[in-house]
């Protein structure tokens, strides 16, 4: 059921502009793998390249092993959930999750039997008579993956499905589709500008920027070792604290405060600190600035305090538990050296 | 409002009196219907008032000279029992609307998917297809039909020096004169296929690549997508088209110099009207006509509502 896909140095020009800039990536059999960027960085373009809606430029997309770049969408075993879910309105819940089935000829006992056992796993049986306009968002939700479910694809392509849903329900929606890949076992590439989502649902994340392809791993992989800023300020919530730093005296300073770090920090510009690998107590590590603090957000479970070093840069810290710390007071920050990224001057991070 | 009047009223001393009127006027609806007036004189003196005195005159003997003379249910009694001429009549109209109006939607609609396939100088091609519908009620472009569709005109001249055919004068042939009337409404497809076009427009592309995805073929995609979602734009271009092509004018008096020749085939019901009125100044018969027109197109368009429930889906 499930199959492997490969991209070897795939292109997209529309004209003279080019949006997609040699991708290489493997995805391998049952892999859950998101792709995740900032808007117009062509993640929609590179699915929608896999999907066969559009034409590939330049480059290898193979399925299974086998080049499908000519292959019609249809032809290639994928099925895809739209953004807008893409419903037929005009269609009941049951015709449009037999629509598929019927253009290809299934015989009818057999499409009765596959949407009935999708309605099931996805609960919306009682729904199959409505038509879309009388659902829910999510109940909308839930008859587009139904859609793709029915036609029992090799491949499930997922374009920022959950967007349209309030807080909530996306939260609820992304737990089921979740389980939906445990349950069914089928390769699945997930697009989203979210990285909430990208860091909880998937086996492989791609962090895509401008065309190319700036990282691909694990999601605690891409937490833990980002492999240049941007990656370093994408993946994480909140985002990586990336202070400027000067070189003095064979180490690194940050707003005048020079670091004992016991590692080399030559070629060294930027320092990264998540706010959680922060502390204000001198057990946390080694002293990092003296910071001004400027809000504090109380999420019960956590203390968010948002700062300024005295050079002006902003800092957040994320304090475990309930804390209580005052606007507007000087508070010492301290930061464990094994837990900071440091990046060069073109961004790259140094191992 | 008011209370912002209130010191301008104390403020007006002695004239208090006139000021109040004036106000109150200028205050509450009075503007309003001062700028309806044009058209409430336009309403009430060309649009009603002729309505309603053409009802009384369908009741009447009138030929424009002498006072009407009431005659009862006369006129209608004649119409629908004793006159060739609105049989005739009827049976030309009814043929050209039955198929002027499904061919031309049929062609505005194939013109409108071919400007929606996203071509490059879509805005010059919409113009110039609208074009005959801007001129095709005009008395010129029935002229210059007559010219194609003549004896030794260009459809003529085509037929002989591409395949040797001698063809037949178009227009004085009364197996033929109906159907060039009818090739000239469809040619005037331009308001159908700008309406077709918007509504194509509102169509999300994503259904299509859903459909796609699915397997489905273009054809399959029209058929299933394509017109159901369009049916609400459909069943307007056939109310509007319905209704023009019963009112047809312009064309079959031109064609055929008012007579509605050769032999009636062109003797649309508007130029039968046309004729009782204004040739033989029989207003009270020509005002029955016109009632029953009215009455025709009322009846058609009371089913098309009436159907759409069962054909045209409204969503969102």
């Amino acid at each position: 059921m499930a199959a492997s896909i490969e991209l070897r140095n795939i292109t997209k020009a529309y004209g003279d502009v080019k949006v997609i800039h040699g991708i290489d990536l493997s995805i391998d059999p049952g892999e859950f793998t998101v792709f995740v960027g900032p808007s117009g960085c062509g993640k929609s373009t590179l699915l929608r390249l896999i999907a066969g809606l559009e034409r590939i430029s330049g480059g290898e997309l193979l399925i299974d092993g086998r080049r499908i770049n000519e292959v019609p969408a249809s032809k290639r075993g994928i099925a895809m959930v739209f953004q807008s879910y893409a419903l037929y309105p005009h269609m009941s819940v049951r015709r449009n999750l037999s629509f598929g089935l019927e253009t290809i000829g299934t015989p009818k006992a057999e499409i009765a039997s596959r949407v009935a056992k999708a309605a099931e796993i996805l609960r919306i049986t009682p729904l199959l008579d409505r038509r879309p306009k009388a659902l829910s968002g999510g109940q909308r939700q839930r008859v587009a993956i139904g859609r793709a479910i029915v036609r029992e694809p090799k491949i499930f392509l997922f374009d920022e499905p959950l967007s349209n849903l309030d807080a909530e329900l996306r939260v609820q929606m992304r737990v089921e589709i979740a389980k939906l890949h445990n349950d069914l076992g089928n390769t699945m590439i997930y697009v989203t500008h979210d990285q909430v989502e990208a860091m909880t649902m998937a086996d492989k994340i791609v962090v895509l920027r401008s065309g190319i392809v700036e990282q691909v791993g694990a999601p605690l992989e891409l937490y833990n070792n980002p492999r240049n800023l941007f990656v370093a300020g994408f993946i994480g919530s909140p985002k990586m604290n990336l202070l400027t730093t000067e070189a003095k005296d064979g180490g690194l300073q940050v707003a005048g405060n020079a670091l004992a770090l016991p590692r080399a920090t030559a070629g060294a510009t930027t320092l990264g600190v998540r706010p959680e690998h922060i502390g204000i107590t001198d057990r946390d590590g080694i002293r990092l600035a003296e910071v001004k603090v400027d809000l504090i957000e109380s999420l019960g479970g956590q203390t968010l305090v948002y700062a300024t070093t005295a050079d002006g840069q902003p800092l957040t810290v994320a304090l475990n538990g309930q804390r209580q710390v005052d606007v507007g007071s000087s508070l010492p920050v301290y930061i464990d050296p094994a837990r900071i990224h440091l990046f060069a001057a073109d961004g790259n991070a140094l191992v | 409002m008011t209370e912002a009047a209130q010191p301008t009223l104390a403020a007006g001393g002695e004239s208090v009196g006139r000021a109040s009127g004036w106000s109150r006027f200028a205050e509450g609806s009075g503007p309003g219907y001062l700028f309806l007036t044009p058209w409430l004189i336009g309403l009430f003196c060309f649009t009603l008032g002729p309505i309603v005195y053409s009802f009384y005159l369908s009741f009447t003997r009138f030929d424009l000279l002498t006072a009407p003379d009431w005659v009862g249910l006369e006129n209608y009694r004649r119409i629908l029992t004793e006159d060739p001429k609105f049989l005739a009549s009827m049976r030309v109209t009814f043929l050209y609307v039955l198929f002027s109006v499904p061919l031309k939607l049929a062609f505005a609609l194939a013109v409108a998917m071919l400007l929606n396939k996203g071509i490059k100088g879509l805005t010059l091609y919409r113009a110039l297809f609208y074009l005959p519908s801007l001129l095709g009620a005009s008395v010129a472009i029935a002229i210059l039909w007559r010219a194609i569709f003549s004896a030794d005109g260009l459809i003529n001249q085509l037929l002989w020096s591409l395949f040797g055919i001698n063809g037949p004068s178009w227009i004085t042939n009364p197996k033929y004169a109906l159907w060039t009337l009818v090739a000239l409404g469809v040619w005037q497809f331009g308001s159908p296929m700008i309406i077709f076009l918007a509504g194509l427009r509102q169509i999300p592309q994503d259904m299509y690549e859903a459909a796609s995805l699915d397997g489905a073929s273009a054809w399959r995609q029209f058929w299933k997508i394509t017109l159901p979602l369009l049916t609400p734009i459909v069943f307007f271009n056939v109310i509007i088209q319905t209704i023009e092509a019963f009112k047809s004018f312009t064309p079959a008096f031109i064609i055929s110099g008012g007579l509605g020749g050769p032999v009636n085939s062109t003797l649309f019901y508007a130029l039968y009207l046309y004729q009782e009125a204004f040739s033989f100044f029989r207003m009270g018969y020509a005002s029955a006509l016109a009632w029953i027109l009215l009455v025709i197109i009322s009846v058609f368009t009371a089913i098309s509502f009436l159907s759409s429930r069962y054909w045209v889906h409204y969503d969102d």
